[in-house]
């Protein structure tokens, strides 16, 4: 199908897009690598009055080293993202979960800002910046505001973006030594989302856990930290049997989604099975 | 209307388009290459894909007015003077199609995969083609010809595809 018509505006900086923003009021969007976007235009699901896209604005799309931290702009690609040296390094979980993002096409166009702001439960990288404590960048012609991923995503398709409000970028602390992450996606065929993911983060002191970070994809209408499963496993030594029976509550306090890709009994049962293997892998790096 | 000029397999091309114009659709009604079919509405299926820049995207989920500047190559100009390129050969030589409507993308999205990894194993090239959907042949012999062509571009001289 054809999007219903808007106009559009193509800024070339961050300052000339927050002012398009703020100028066209609650009838924009911001058009980012399109990949969620234009099949929302084209099924009429979304139907804005003006189109403000980032496409050309270089700023957006730098990945820079902050000292203990990494900034990511929120144009940077997922092509460029999960083979970015810094990225690699530093937040490996990153590029890990990146890579089973779409396909390499959609990679291409889809950006890390654009994945966040769009905040579907089902996907991979709202739950990786919240294991990570990353922290969202909002820019607006008000003025601009820190938002931790604990507080960006809101609700199903629906971040703590004002419509007059663009992400910049995001802020990743980076983890130090002794830390291992991991992501674990269960989906069914190629290409598609993941029925549930698992975002972890452990670091090890000798031989016990002395920080643990879980973060949940597609177990309610955000991502969400398993927080009975981290706290059940700080300062525990490391075993497979204290993996596994952390692992057990990963599931509590959520409520997840019944779809044709599961119900909300089996999305919990593999919640479980998922956040032990991904404590497991996160631990052995 | 915004005015564009776009490059598209080597011939630029200097339009006057409606925003909400697609890629793959100023391709096909403006310029009459055909050769890129639209095979769904979600952006899922790969038909579509052709290299912008280099690098292979969905050309159902692009405007044509993001393409300002840009330089585009179809499945049409592989070729040049009807001559067929590698990929498109192996294609032809493995049966790795029935009703070739998934056959246009899945030899752009194949040119790029070889553009990054020249000897990609059977895994990564299920992986590569991952976002390309055929609903025919179950895959075998399109990944026996991606395995063909990559060992006949190995072997020739260094060809360029985006003219
Ligand atoms: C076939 C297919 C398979 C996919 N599979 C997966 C998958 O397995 N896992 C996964 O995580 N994702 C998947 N995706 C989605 C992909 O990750 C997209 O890149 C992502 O959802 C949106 O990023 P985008 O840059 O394309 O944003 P767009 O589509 O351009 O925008 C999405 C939304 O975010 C808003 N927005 C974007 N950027 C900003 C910004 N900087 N500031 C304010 N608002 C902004 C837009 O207004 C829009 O509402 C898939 C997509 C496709 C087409
Ligand atoms: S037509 Fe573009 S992906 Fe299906
Ligand atoms: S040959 Fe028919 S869809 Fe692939």
């Amino acid at each position: 199908m054809i999007p219903a018509g808007f106009e559009y505006v193509r800024p070339e900086s961050v300052d000339e897009a927050v002012s398009a923003l703020a100028e066209a009021g609650e009838d924009a969007k911001v058009l980012a690598g399109g990949q969620s976007l234009m099949p929302l235009l084209r099924m009429r699901l979304a139907y804005p009055e003006v189109l403000v896209d980032l496409d050309r604005v270089a700023e957006l799309r730098e990945i820079r080293d902050l000292g203990d931290a990494l900034f990511i702009g929120a144009m940077a690609t997922h092509h460029q993202v999960m083979r970015d040296p810094l990225v690699r390094r530093h937040a490996p979980l990153i590029a890990q979960a990146t890579a089973t993002v779409a396909d390499p096409a959609t990679r291409h166009r889809g950006t890390f800002g654009g994945a966040l702001a769009h905040a579907d439960p089902a996907g991979d990288l709202p739950a990786v910046a919240l294991a990570l404590d990353a922290v969202c960048n909002v820019r607006s012609a008000r003025g601009s505001r820190d938002v931790p991923a604990a507080d960006f995503f809101v609700d199903w398709l629906t971040s703590a973006l004002e419509p007059d409000e663009l992400l910049t970028g995001v802020t990743v602390p980076k983890l130090g030594p002794g830390w291992g992450t991991h992501y674990e996606k269960f989906h069914r065929t190629a290409q598609s989302w993941a029925v549930v993911g698992v975002a972890c983060a452990v670091r090890r002191e000798r031989d016990a856990v002395a920080d643990v970070r879980v973060a949940l994809t597609n177990m309610g209408a955000a991502p969400v930290r398993a927080t009975a499963v981290e706290r059940s496993l700080e300062g525990v030594p490391v075993s497979d049997g204290a993996f596994r029976s952390a692992a057990e509550h990963a599931a509590d306090g959520t409520a997840p989604p019944g779809d044709l890709h599961g119900s909300p009994d089996y999305r919990a049962h593999l919640a479980q099975v998922l956040t032990r293997r991904a404590l497991t892998a996160a631990s052995a790096r | 209307m915004p005015r564009v000029r776009i490059k598209v397999d080597g011939v630029t091309y200097e339009d006057e388009v409606e925003p909400r114009l697609l890629l793959v659709h100023y391709l096909r009604e403006r310029l009459g290459k055909v050769g890129t079919p639209v095979g769904c509405d979600t952006t899922n299926c790969g038909a579509c894909t052709v290299l912008l820049d280099g690098l292979s995207v969905k050309s159902c989920s692009v405007l044509a007015v993001q393409a300002d500047g840009r330089e585009i190559t179809t499945v049409e100009g592989l070729g040049p003077g009807g001559e067929l390129h590698p990929m498109q050969r192996a294609f032809h030589t493995e049966h790795a199609l029935q009703c070739g409507f998934c056959t246009p993308g899945m030899i752009m999205a194949s040119i790029d995969l070889l553009r990054e990894n020249a000897d990609p194993s059977e895994a990564e090239i299920r992986e590569g083609l991952e976002g390309n959907l055929c609903r025919c042949t179950g895959y075998q012999n399109i990944v026996r010809a991606v395995r063909r062509a990559a060992e006949e571009m190995r072997q020739a001289p260094e060809r360029e595809v985006t003219s």
